[in-house]
């Protein structure tokens, strides 16, 4: 739409933040990212996003739009074209239930895995692997992405795990989407993740890894101390 | 639109995510079959229905699989039957903040109830009590933004964190009495206390909220399968 504003304040680490852009490439919605310093968050954060303070915050015309998933589906009821949820009511409930179910789920595991010992952590990604198997059973072997042919709302929701779980195994020495058990995981965020559109703001994998290492690393000291 | 027995809810009377869909359910007069289910001994309708969370409230629709998560049920709901109380607004804006403020309600607001029932001592008690009074003050200004001056939450009636909020009552008014306490108070959410008595006598929910019997009982049994935390 000529005339619209879009601002997209966010952190260049967050997958939350990615998926919006995500969302918003995909319609072809042009826009303004912002990046935030989160140990020095700008007026503009905390004027937007008072009661959490966080990223990714999406601001349209002056209207701030919090929480990743909401913000997907505003994006996907406000730029009409390409639809990213499906048309079938039934359908669009299956996409949100999943998207939910890894946020309730999988992501607070992956937190709780940087505070434990070495013996709670292989328990804590035992039940991650359980989470993503559970994901892997929603899977359908004739379709390259969740809906189908053509990239989606749960695509872009769950593809993340595709890049941060490979980074984790490696900083946290555990195991987390396993070929063998998920093959079908497995594939689907790699042909998402292939996807030029999706490809492109992919942010550097060494960086990403770099950044996360660190900041695991002072965590772990803060807490043999 | 949708006949008897085409549409069935597998719930429990105590619990206010089921509550909430049957509120959704009355509002848009689409007829159900619920089926109530006993949380101490789940039943294999339940447990093959909601293999992932092995939660209440399930809905199934015909011979479609179940859906599962309360506001997920609902907007799906308001989606098969959109000209009868609608419970979303249309204006995209509207729909994400109404969205936030339910996960706010669900994620933030709520669990705090079950964080008192688990925290021993009075200190930790009162900080529980402390932050769930800061929450009703964040939703006491939420309801003047979204009633703009009307009755509900949804304006002039009952939208969608009327029943985001509303299955709650009955589970508030239970944790004032045991905690000696006001979650909703006069003098400061004014607007929520009015809200609760109106929302209360709703025909829609007023027949749905469950006794201070249910209550009891199924605090008993939270009581003993999870029991509050040793100090």
């Amino acid at each position: 739409m000529a005339g619209d504003k879009v601002k997209l304040l966010g952190f260049w680490g967050s997958p939350f933040a990615l998926r919006v852009e995500w969302a918003l490439r995909l319609k072809g919605v042009e826009y303004e990212y912002v990046e935030e310093d989160l140990s020095n968050k700008s007026p503009m954060l905390l004027q937007y996003n008072p009661l959490y303070k966080k990223v990714p915050v999406l601001v349209h015309n002056g209207k701030p739009i919090m929480e990743s998933l909401v913000i997907i589906e505003y994006i996907d009821e406000t730029w009409k074209n390409r639809p990213l949820l499906p048309i079938d009511p039934f359908e669009r409930a299956t996409s949100r239930f999943w998207a939910k179910f890894v946020d309730d789920k999988f992501v607070p595991l992956i937190i709780k895995m940087s505070s434990s010992t070495r013996e709670q952590k292989d328990k804590v990604a035992e039940e991650a692997r359980e989470v993503l198997k559970t994901l892997e059973s929603s899977l359908n072997q004739n379709k390259p992405f969740y809906g189908g042919k053509i990239l989606g709302f749960m695509d872009i929701a769950v593809a993340w795990i595709g890049i941060w779980a490979p980074m984790l195994e490696k900083i946290i020495d555990i195991k987390l989407l396993d070929e063998e058990y998920m093959p079908l995981l497995n594939t689907w965020f790699r042909d998402v993740l292939e996807v030029l559109v999706i490809k492109e703001c992919i942010p550097p994998l060494d960086k990403l890894l770099a950044h996360y290492k660190d900041y695991y690393d002072r965590f772990m000291a803060t807490k043999s101390n | 639109m949708a006949k008897k027995s085409e549409i069935k809810l597998i719930g429990t009377v105590a619990s206010p995510f089921v509550n909430r869909v049957q509120f959704v359910l009355n509002l848009k007069s689409i007829e159900y079959e619920y089926i109530e289910e006993n949380l101490a001994c789940k039943s294999e309708l339940l447990l093959t229905s909601n293999p992932v969370h092995k939660k209440v409230p399930v809905l199934i629709h015909a011979n479609k699989p179940p859906i599962c998560e309360s506001l997920i049920i609902i907007e799906y709901l308001d989606e098969i039957k959109p000209d009868v109380h609608r419970i979303l607004p249309s204006d995209p804006l509207e729909r994400a903040d109404n969205r936030f403020w339910a996960n706010y309600i669900d994620n933030k607001f709520f669990p705090l109830y079950e964080e008192m029932r688990v925290t021993p001592g009075k200190e930790g008690k009162d900080a529980i009590k402390k932050r769930i009074i800061e929450g009703s003050v964040l939703l006491e200004e939420a309801f003047i933004k979204f009633s703009r001056g009307k009755t509900y939450f949804g304006g002039d009636d009952v939208g969608y964190l009327d029943v985001v909020l509303g299955c709650f009552i009955a589970w508030t008014k239970f944790t004032e009495k045991n905690n000696e306490f006001k979650v909703f108070d006069e003098v400061r959410t004014p607007r929520l206390v009015e809200w609760v008595k109106r929302i209360w006598s709703h025909e829609a929910v007023k027949d749905v909220i469950p006794g201070n019997e249910v209550l009891v009982n199924f605090y008993m049994m939270l009581q003993k399968y999870r029991p509050p935390r040793a100090v």
